[in-house]
């Protein structure tokens, strides 16, 4: 096995990780923040991926496309808010898990009923589009280049966000203590909506930039969403850094995994059985991941201890 | 409180009665499709029996309890497959012949499912709250992908058994002598939880949910008590499981999807957390919701979603606290 | 020589830079009442914690019925007769008296592992618990749920759970908690007599209880015990005036 193949596989990994914070970014704020478990961030994935590929067919812009998909998960993410979610913070998570259950039944048959069940398509932009060359002469899509790049980008603007804005401090103590700053005089539930719509434009966000590499369709979001969970449940649900890490290691395992397993497996097997239990083990490999994480450390490798 | 009582007593026989009587009368009007749908009613509603012991009694949230319902799917897949095909399950370390027996594979069933709630549940109660939900999930996932990758057994396609198995004097291909098998395994489980509930192991498991330092406190272990419930309500889950692949004949990946683990869920949230009947109420609404609104309209779920999302908000005790009141403590 | 029920020998416990218990050695005599007293973060709460099991202390030992129990847990001790109440009631709010109090038999008895009969048809449980129920004057609300109950017959209710383990020792964390002068009054009257039936390690903020039934008074101030002594020999103590009573008055 090449070099060049390892430092590819590494890239994809890279970029599926990457992906994979943004869902996981919001998911993990909004439990950080407001306590709550949403199963129904992949439908805002989901929506942002077809507010993009509809905008972009009708104007034949990505960049609107994107921007669409940002406004469209947020407002979408604010008004779910103010509807249905804000009443699920005082309940426990069985209440959480089901009611969000119910929303994506309904954002899933809406989409349905709207765009139909065939899948869209999101092209790459031209400037984005075909093969760039790094340093050792590998060839590698420049778009999923430009994918690792965002979301390092928009990792880097939140730890900014978070760390060194006023609103940021406002949401560090929500984490902390939301009596507090309700009596010092923050409005609580405006804060509360602002969050939940911030996790659902990165949701948006990283559902358009995956739907021009994959179809668009309903039920993209839900896979997804599950990954999403199991990254942050990996770095410790509520912390930012957490949800990277797992991101991150999640993204490698299982691009990694698929590749080397059944390799690996091949090594001391007849060839086709072996390729047969190595790509088994590699579909598990993250969930086998994330059980070790959380019989070694049952709230995750940066959870607050319990 | 007798009268508290007796109302939901009165609640749990008519939805008895009536899952008698809407297949009696299939029958005599010659609509073998309800009787199915009936049967279908039974087992789901056994399916969330299971559940309800370890969500309704023990506090605990699984969303991965699709993991026994397709581990008795397999159950049943794998020894019938087996026998229809004339191979042996295996050779080795001794000889294992597949079955078309359903006593034997519901044995197995059972115990394959609690085994695998047994180890699930030591790994997972050392969570709580959110990670229990998720690590669940994660097992769900884990033999969700381990099924379809599994060639030998169909892997995404699944596993089509072509002739129903059997039990002995009955003939099981006739609808109403199946949903006969199914409707007496779901009395026999009731009457056991029913049992359950008020037993010094129930009483036990119910404090545990509500308050496990005083469990603690008074000298008792509270997550074994826990996993306990759990491999119970797991094992239980897998039997149904069995009789569900035994209805459709056909076993595949979906029995293990998180979507169904949600489902079970929502049977026994629909009906009403920790009610002995909730289940049964709960799985007979969401069959004929789905039989009577997937009729109306192809987005049916569109409703189920609503209709759920009022009762999560708006009517927490499900449809048996509706028309029941509140629990009444036992005895 | 009267029988050491209870001993704690140089417990001591940190969190991080602070030292919550610092080589704590008390103990608690048959038939008598030992009470705690200690300012608001004198390291009462964790103290208890680790006599019952909850918290492992890092160094020292616990000693029940000549014992060394301090490796195990809280459910262990319970069998071995320690029986706990709480400062805020731990009850099954959703099930009655009865059922609340029969759980504790439960724990006496020791077998949960019964699947089938009713457990409030068990002679053995039911006798145990209408036993304590009857000690401590709530027979006639044996079936009322638990959430029905007033906050006075709820602490009256953590006693009696406690008593049906039949413990040879008992643990109080604040049993007057929220009682009004009335409650506290009866409450007082009980536990005066309860020391009978078993010794009593008591937490206690309410200082005219306290002064009214300890036989002996140990004063906790910044995880350290500063005196014990009968109640004229604290009321006494320079040091605890300084520490303690000066700080309140």
């Amino acid at each position: 096995m090449s070099s060049i193949l390892i430092i590819e596989q590494v890239l994809n990994g890279l970029q599926f990780g990457v992906m994979l914070f943004l869902m996981a970014a919001g998911l993990t704020l909004i439990f950080g923040v407001m306590g709550l478990i949403n199963l129904a961030h992949g439908s805002l994935y989901m929506v942002g991926a077809f507010a993009a590929a509809a905008v972009a067919a009708a104007t034949g812009s990505f960049l609107l496309a994107l921007g669409a998909a940002l406004a469209v998960a947020a407002a979408v993410g604010a008004v779910v808010e103010v509807a249905v979610i804000r009443r699920l913070y005082a309940t426990d998570h069985l209440d959480q898990v089901l009611a969000t259950f119910a929303l994506i039944l309904i954002f899933s048959e809406g989409t349905r009923y709207l765009f139909g069940s065939f899948p869209l398509y999101l092209d790459i932009p031209d400037a984005l589009s075909g093969p760039v060359t790094l340093p050792g002469r590998i060839q590698y899509p420049l778009y999923r280049l430009a994918l690792i790049g965002v979301g390092l980008a928009v990792a880097l603007g939140l730890w900014l966000l978070i760390e060194r804005t006023r609103i940021g401090i406002r949401i560090r103590a929500g984490e902390n203590d939301r009596e507090m700053i309700a009596a010092l005089g923050v409005d609580i539930s405006k804060l509360y909506t602002l969050v939940f719509a911030l996790g659902a434009a990165l949701a948006g966000l990283a559902g358009a930039l995956v739907g021009a590499i994959q179809s668009v369709q309903v039920g993209m979001g839900e896979p997804v969403l599950i990954l999403a969970f199991v990254v942050i449940v990996i770095g410790g649900i509520g912390s930012i850094r957490g949800a990277f890490v797992g991101a991150i290691l999640v993204g490698l395992t299982d691009t990694l995994g698929g590749i080397f397993l059944p390799e690996f497996f091949k090594l001391f097997m007849e060839p086709a059985a072996g390729t047969q239990v190595g790509a088994s083990l590699a579909s598990m490999a993250i969930y086998i991941l994330m059980s070790a994480v959380l019989v070694w450390r049952p709230t995750g490798l940066f959870g607050a201890r319990a | 409180m007798i009268g508290g009582m007796s109302r939901e007593f009165w609640v749990n026989f008519a939805v008895l009665a009536g899952l008698v009587a809407v297949p009696l009368w299939a029958l005599v009007a010659d609509e073998p499709f309800t009787i199915t749908l009936a049967t279908r009613v039974a087992i789901l509603a056994l399916a969330a029996v299971g559940l309800n012991i370890a969500l309704g009694l023990g506090g605990l949230v699984s969303l991965g309890h699709a993991v026994f319902f397709g581990i008795g799917g397999y159950a049943m897949g794998i020894l019938a497959h087996h026998a229809q095909t004339y191979t042996a399950v295996t050779e080795w370390p001794m000889l294992i012949e597949g079955t078309k027996s359903m006593p034997v594979i519901w044995l197995v069933a059972v115990v394959a499912s609690a085994l695998a709630a047994l180890v699930i549940g030591v790994l997972s109660l050392r969570t709580s709250g959110v990670y229990f939900i998720m690590i669940t999930l994660a097992f769900g996932q884990m033999f969700f992908y381990f099924a379809i990758s599994w060639s030998a057994y169909g892997g995404e396609d699944g596993l089509s058994i072509y002739v129903r198995n059997g039990f002995p004097g009955l003939n099981t291909l006739v609808p109403i002598q199946f949903f006969g098998v199914c409707f007496a395994i779901l009395c026999a489980v009731l009457w056991l939880n029913a049992r359950l509930m008020r037993s010094p192991f129930g009483l036990a498991l119910n404090a545990a949910r509500q308050v496990p330092v005083r469990v603690e406190t008074v000298g008792l272990n509270p997550m074994r008590l826990k996993l306990v419930a759990f491999v119970i309500s797991g094992a239980i889950t897998g039997l149904a499981g069995a009789l569900f692949a035994d209805l459709n004949r056909f076993v595949s990946p979906t029995m293990f999807s998180w979507q169904f683990s949600g489902e079970i869920i929502i049977l026994v949230i629909l009906g009403g957390v920790g009610r002995l009947f909730g289940p049964v109420v709960g799985a007979a609404v969401f069959v004929v919701l789905e039989h009577w609104l997937g009729g109306l309209t192809e987005f049916w779920l569109i409703w189920l979603g609503v209709i759920l999302l009022l009762i999560v908000l708006f009517a927490r005790g499900g449809i048996v606290g509706l028309l029941a009141g509140r629990a009444v403590a036992h005895d | 020589m009267t029988e050491l029920v209870l001993e704690t020998r140089g417990i001591t416990k940190r969190f991080g830079a602070l030292t919550a218990s610092e080589d704590v050695s008390l103990d608690l005599k048959a038939g008598e009442i030992h009470a705690i007293i200690g300012p608001n973060g004198a390291g009462k709460s964790t103290l208890i914690q680790q006599v019952c099991g909850l918290l492992r202390p890092d160094a020292g030992q616990v000693w029940l019925g000549g014992t060394d129990v301090t490796r195990t847990g809280a459910a262990a001790r319970a069998r071995a007769g320690l029986g706990r109440t709480f400062q805020v009631s731990q009850l099954a709010m959703e099930d009655t008296v009865l059922q609340n109090v029969v759980l504790g038999a439960l724990g006496a008895v020791g077998r949960p592992w019964r699947f089938f009969g009713a457990a409030l048809r068990q002679a053995d449980l039911r006798d145990r618990a209408e036993a304590a129920l009857a000690q401590v004057g709530l027979e006639d609300v044996a079936t009322t749920r638990c959430a029905d109950l007033s906050h006075g017959q709820r602490r009256q209710l953590e006693v009696a759970v406690a008593l049906s383990l039949g413990p040879r020792a008992f643990v109080m964390d604040e049993p007057m908690a929220g009682l009004g002068a009335e409650g506290s009054k009866r409450m007082t009257g009980f536990l005066s007599e309860l020391r009978g039936t078993a010794p009593i390690l008591l937490v206690e903020h309410d200082m005219d209880a306290v002064f009214a039934l300890a036989d002996r008074i140990s004063v906790l101030v910044y995880g350290r015990i500063i005196a014990t002594g009968t109640v004229a020999e604290i009321r006494a103590d320079r040091a605890v005036r300084d520490a303690y009573l000066g700080e309140e008055a």
